[in-house]
């Protein structure tokens, strides 16, 4: 299995925190991979370090074997890395459907010149980005819904809805932030089946969650950070038994 | 002769101006909340541009008719004030994008500034003005009278209005440019390259505003390396009438206050008993500028700016 996501050694201070601390890690292609922690352990800092957000203080990230230091953000989505957000970051203003077509930005190509004259190709082209937005948005289980303000939705839609966007960006990796926070268990099974979906369609998977049970029914591998360092990594049943791992969750010394 | 009639169309023709004028501060300003006091300039050296090239092309060519003379120099005056548009941003405004807001701010008044004097240099202090070759025939209507100017100023405002509306709304440029005024970092995240997105706000505004200016001196026979000025804060005032940041508030902001200004320009003689006479005209844009910003911040079709992310 070849490693589509690579990152050595990284740092990432902010003044004197120190949020990430030599992480390294890799992630597989085809694989659904969980990173976990306590609140503050740097899960998110690192998922921002990965699409660009924040350029890292030492280290490295691989994708694809290709650094993407230096990289801004929406090139590092045409290499194919995609994520959504922990608190959810829809374009609350535009129809469902016309986020995802925003997310399709990344594939397509008209500028100034095809909004202005609109010739056959931007015709075809803005075709092609409103049926394949509609396409994701039947795929994430949103069918009919696009129409509609994005920030009208349910909060569950309004999850799958930052799925479908991100997907949009076809992307190889897509990295998912507590995807299911706040959700219901039915909904949880559900958003389960559509990783599971995911997967099977080729596209590798990086999960920041909380939800021990989803992480550990669903992770092939499992990282764990806490106080941006990684404690441990392994397969879900190894890390759950690891005695770092206990005493991070549970506070206090090993037991 | 109606003068309520007749300042009603007078207010719409300026009006239309003003709102076309009116969707470079606010298309700018939803993007990166800027005011871009430079785009008045903008609107003031696409009229300049236009009356050069005019000159000379009834140099050249004095058979050519009068639409096709000024239809050459608006050919030039849109790209020119593009590539300025471009270059302020690029050069003034971009290296600024993390800096307080009120610092790109001050660069804006200062590109004003410098605009101004490079034109003063360049087209002199006198009023140029713009040769009567345009198409003057007069309609009645409703005991008013309507120039073809006027009409012509009319009907091509509201095309370029109704064309970037479809532009915002249904092209990819559009959507990317909505995406990025709702948050910059989320778009870009979505693939939409940013600066791009930023550069075509201020070019495609630019162009707009060249065509503005281009009406606005046909209009007043007359352009001055200072018409920008007054225009801009007219245009400004427009912009923060129908909600800052709101397209089709600049729309309607430009067109309301135009009619309120001629209407008012209008009456303000029989009002005041004589005492003040139509050339306070000026004064009605600020007067409104003042009363949205009292009872109105977000202005008529604003959103709370609060309730941004």
């Amino acid at each position: 299995m070849a490693d589509l996501l690579v990152v050595t050694n990284v740092t990432k201070r902010f003044g004197g925190l120190a949020a990430l601390d030599d992480v390294s890690l890799s992630v597989g292609e085809g694989e659904i991979y969980g990173l976990i922690g306590p609140n503050g352990a740097g899960k998110t800092t690192l998922f921002n370090c990965m699409t660009g957000l924040y350029s890292v203080t030492s280290g490295q990230v691989l994708l694809s074997g290709a650094a993407v230091q230096g990289l801004k953000p929406h090139q590092i989505v045409t290499r194919g890395f995609a994520r959504t957000f922990q608190n959810i970051r829809l374009f609350a203003n535009m129809t469902a459907l016309e986020n995802v077509m925003v997310g399709r930005h990344a594939r397509t190509r008209a500028g100034v010149l095809g909004a202005v004259i609109r010739g056959a190709r931007t015709r075809a082209e803005e075709a092609a980005i409103h049926d394949k937005a509609r396409e994701l948005m039947d795929y994430v289980g949103l069918k009919n819904k696009g129409r509609g303000l994005a920030g009208h939705l349910p909060y569950g839609d309004q999850r799958r809805l930052e799925i479908a966007r991100a997907l949009a960006t076809e992307p190889r990796l897509l990295a998912l932030d507590e995807p299911v926070a706040g959700m219901n268990p039915i909904e949880r099974r559900q958003m389960g089946e559509l990783f599971l979906k995911l997967r099977a369609g080729g596209v590798t998977l990086l999960l920041i969650e909380h939800d021990v049970k989803l992480v550990m029914g669903l992770c092939d591998r499992v990282a764990v950070l806490d106080y941006g360092r990684k404690i441990a990594e392994g397969e879900p049943e190894s890390v759950r038994k690891d005695p770092a791992v206990i005493a991070a969750y549970l506070g206090g010394e090993a037991a | 002769m109606d003068i309520f009639t007749q300042q009603l169309i007078n207010g719409l023709v300026l009006g239309s101006i003003y709102a076309l004028v009116a969707l470079g501060y606010t298309m700018v300003y939803g993007i990166l909340e800027l005011i871009n006091f430079a785009h008045g300039e903008v609107t003031m050296i696409g009229a300049m541009v236009a009356l050069t090239v005019i000159g000379v092309l009834m140099g050249v060519a004095p058979d050519l008719p009068g639409l096709m003379v000024v239809f050459g120099g608006l050919l030039i005056a849109i790209p020119a004030c593009m590539a300025l548009a471009f270059g302020i941003e690029k050069i003034a405004y971009r290296p600024l994008r993390r800096a307080p807001r009120l610092a790109p701010l001050i660069t804006a008044i200062g590109v004003s500034i410098i605009l101004q004097n490079l034109a003063m240099l360049v087209w002199g202090r006198q009023y140029v003005s713009f040769p009567p070759i345009l198409p003057r025939g007069q309609h009645e209507i409703l005991g008013a009278h309507i120039t073809d100017l006027q009409i012509f100023i009319v009907v091509l405002s509201f095309s370029l209005m109704a064309g970037l509306w479809l532009l915002v709304e249904r092209t990819r440029l559009g959507r990317a440019m909505r995406a990025t005024a709702q948050s910059r970092e989320v778009a870009e995240l979505m693939g939409v390259n940013v600066d791009r997105v930023i550069s075509a706000t201020f070019v495609i505004g630019a162009a707009i505003a060249a065509i503005a200016g281009v009406m606005v001196s046909a209009y007043y026979g007359l352009a001055h390396y200072y018409m920008g000025f007054m225009l801009g804060l007219k245009a400004f005032s427009a912009a923060v009438l129908g909600g800052i940041g709101n397209i089709a508030g600049a729309m309607l902001g430009g067109l309301l206050l135009g009619v309120i200004e001629a209407l008012g320009a209008g009456y303000i003689g029989d009002i005041t008993g004589g005492f003040l006479g139509s050339h306070y005209q000026d004064v009605f844009a600020f007067f409104v500028l003042i009363l949205v910003l009292v009872f109105r911040p977000s202005g008529l079709l604003g959103e709370r700016v609060a309730s941004r992310a």
